[in-house]
């Protein structure tokens, strides 16, 4: 074995070929396939692209590095469904570039968290987490309240989007601007067309503040809408038995 | 007329040893403030810049791709001129790939606080940066083969086949899950999502692990270890079956990250069997270094730089032996979303990673700066003593902290309710989170130590003169 080995620590051109297929091959096999597993990357029923602010909202989320400390990943174990609801689902993230499963729960898990706590309750705690928990170690973002969304580039996030896979409908970019002013103000008289685009979007004044949607508005409405776009109660349990 | 004799390239590897030793600080200094952070959540300022979860990324891309970064860079341009007994390739592109790779961390230093992220663990920085990686890291690989190609032996050092591997693999790596779409200069999407985006990233980030962490720092142990016990590698069979059984197997561990998640079962289970075969090649290396001392052992007592590379190998063979255990379900049912985590990545960033840079540097500087040794072996002593304190301390807080916190969020009362809030299993760690930030006070300490001793040998080093090319051996020169 030494003495054929001997061919290739003596070819800089050998060796690199083989060791660029020996590490080609994992990958290939590990991710094509899943390019192609329904599973992965079918949305389940009543996953749809996010509106205008709630995109807004979890690029923020991407921004201050929510992912950190928070995972968006119920795993299939009991005490995790007991504390936090169903386990995620792949069909739940097909839309979400990138993925924000995370990897580390310094805070709980956000899967689920949409519609748990009022939007008082996130305005606060996102301000100052230790008035709510005493004992959070999160930071404090007061700065969101202050800082409008900027509602032109987010129809340039939502093209971006379309060319990887995401399916924006013309309408849906072209309204951006608009759609964004209308979710987070239920007086606004564009909500009607809003809630046409997007039929199943909570319309409301996130922040609790009148004027331009801020970031608060921004970041409430996507933790709002955390694991509430599927509903498990119409999973047909029976369907499955064989 | 006489010919100018060739000599090495040793300035580009002294540019990368001392930015070694300055991002070494930084990155440290980062991660003892995010340390502290954890402990005092009110030095967070409410300052965006200062918050962190943009911050983290800062400690986590300055320790691997700066510190870590400069020191392969380091070690493997000098150990390329040396076991191929010829100059540098390319001096022009070698220069360049030392500022190319400095205005890269620059760049990361300044836009990951600012808030410019991929969202993705460990390649957070954005696009332009990513161009700009890959053009350095393609010039790097022209440089370290274009060296091996003009090398006047016949064989290619074992060193080089591991710095070999890693920088082939990070060039895909990196590319590979890097893939997105711009929309502006400071935002992308990547073009992978859900769970194909989640396989990809950990494809990558195991694999960062994997060769930037693992095969480029074993190139390290290849060339130092033998040189500094001034005894030939042990095993060289081992070494041949080691190598290609390492890199083949790395590349299927990576759905260990996603036990138990929405990634399909059976990639799971790819990944937590490759994870447990990985076991053998990672032993297998390791068991190659330290026995390498076979009839040098007493060496331990009087070089504390021997110190610093065996105990790293031994870091090495404890964090690879936990990697695969954490791979097993079971295990990680328990293990994942804790700092448990956190204990094992440190057991092998500070333990395996940062000891044998550190060893190699001190190796390898004084023979850069004409110098017999180090300007003060106590000082290296002292540095290594710190320095495994401070691990101890650091691994063994995050070990206690991340089972009780697994502990805590599965326990459960008879009548099947949870019994802790998740509140309760956070205030049980601060007592941990304090002594890990005391271990990585103690390691930063040594760090320092090792600054004072690098200005000093610098210092004395007055009139550097290139050191010329040695011949090889007759028998294994070129025919």
């Amino acid at each position: 074995m030494s003495h054929s080995h001997e061919k290739v620590e003596t070819n800089v051109g050998l060796m690199a070929v083989l060791i660029a297929v020996a590490v080609s091959i994992g990958g290939l096999a590990e991710i094509v396939p899943l390019m192609h597993q329904a599973e992965a990357i079918t949305p389940l029923p009543g996953v749809k692209p996010y509106p205008a602010l709630e995109l807004a909202g979890r690029d923020v989320y991407i921004r201050e590095g929510c992912y950190n400390c928070h995972s968006q990943m119920v795993r299939t174990l009991r005490f995790e469904t007991e504390r936090y609801g169903h386990y995620s689902l792949a069909g739940e993230s097909v839309y979400d570039h990138p993925f924000q499963w995370g990897s580390k729960r310094t805070g709980p898990d956000l899967a689920r968290v949409g519609a748990k706590y009022s939007d008082d309750w996130h305005v606060t705690h996102l301000t100052n987490p230790r008035a709510i928990v005493p004992q959070s170690v999160m930071p404090g973002y007061p700065f969101l309240a202050r800082t409008e969304v900027d509602p032109d580039a987010i129809a340039d996030h939502m093209r971006t989007l379309r060319t990887v896979g995401v399916p924006y409908t013309d309408d849906q970019i072209a309204n951006a601007a608009a759609d964004m002013k209308a979710q987070a103000d239920p007086d606004n008289a564009g909500t009607d067309a809003f809630t046409k685009r997007y039929a199943k979007a909570v319309v409301r004044n996130f922040d609790g503040k009148p004027g331009t949607p801020t970031e608060m508005d921004a970041l409430i409405a996507y933790l709002q809408m955390l694991g509430t776009l599927v509903d498990f109660k119409l999973y047909n349990e029976k369907a499955n038995l064989r | 007329m006489q010919t100018q004799p060739e000599t090495y390239n040793d300035k580009l590897v002294r540019q990368f040893t001392a930015m070694t030793v300055v991002w070494g600080i930084v990155g440290m200094a980062v991660g003892v403030f995010i340390a502290a952070q954890l402990y005092w959540p009110a030095l967070n300022f409410d300052i965006p810049w200062l918050s962190y979860g943009r911050i983290r990324p800062l400690h986590t891309n300055a320790v691997i791709f700066a510190f870590g970064g400069c020191a392969l860079f380091a070690t493997s341009y000098h150990v390329v001129q040396r076991t191929c007994h010829v100059r540098l390739a390319f001096d022009k592109l070698a220069a360049f790939t030392f500022w190319g790779w400095q205005a890269v961390i620059v760049a990361a230093a300044v836009t990951l606080p600012l808030g410019y992220t991929q969202g993705k663990e460990y390649a957070e920085l954005e696009w332009p940066i990513d161009i700009l990686i890959a053009v350095v890291w393609v010039s790097y690989a022209i440089v370290f083969f274009g060296t091996i190609v003009k090398r006047r032996v016949k064989h290619i050092y074992v060193a080089n086949w591991f710095y070999g591997a890693f920088i082939i693999t990070v060039a895909l790596l990196h590319i590979v899950n890097n893939l997105s779409i711009p929309a502006g200069w400071g935002k992308s999407y990547s073009v992978y999502s859900g769970a194909v985006d989640a396989m990809a990233q950990w494809w990558y980030g195991h694999n960062a692990v994997g060769f930037f962490l693992t095969a480029g720092f074993l190139g390290m142990m290849y060339y130092f270890v033998p040189k500094q016990a001034n005894r030939p590698v042990y095993s060289y069979r081992l070494s041949i079956v080691h190598f290609w059984a390492l890199i083949a197997v790395y590349m299927w561990a990576g759905p260990h990250h996603l036990q138990y998640t929405a990634l399909p079962d059976w990639a799971q289970s790819l990944g937590m069997v490759f994870s447990l075969v990985l076991l053998a090649p990672s032993w297998g290396g390791a068991i190659n270094g330290i026995m390498t001392l076979s009839g040098a052992w007493d060496k331990l007592r009087t070089d504390p730089i021997l110190k610093f590379l065996i105990v790293a190998v031994s870091f090495y063979m404890i964090a690879t032996f936990e990697g695969p255990m954490m791979s097993i379900k079971t295990v990680n049912s328990l293990s994942h979303y804790t700092d448990w985590t956190v204990g094992h990545v440190h057991a092998g960033a500070l333990g395996w990673v940062a000891m044998i840079s550190v060893g190699a540097v001190y190796s390898m500087l004084p023979r850069l700066l004409g110098q017999e040794r180090m300007y003060s072996v106590k000082a290296i002593d002292l540095h290594f003593w710190l320095h495994t304190v401070g691990v101890v301390f650091y691994i063994v807080s995050m070990w206690i902290a991340g089972v009780m916190q697994g502990l805590m969020w599965r326990a459960t009362n008879p009548d099947g309710t949870l019994t802790y809030s998740f509140v309760e299993a956070l205030n049980a760690t601060y007592p941990y989170y304090l002594g890990r930030l005391a271990g990585g006070v103690i390691v930063l300490a040594g760090m320092f130590v090792m600054a004072w001793n690098v200005i000093r040998t610098w210092q004395q080093a007055r009139d550097l003169v290139p050191t010329p090319v040695m011949p090889p051996d007759a028998a294994s020169a070129h025919a």
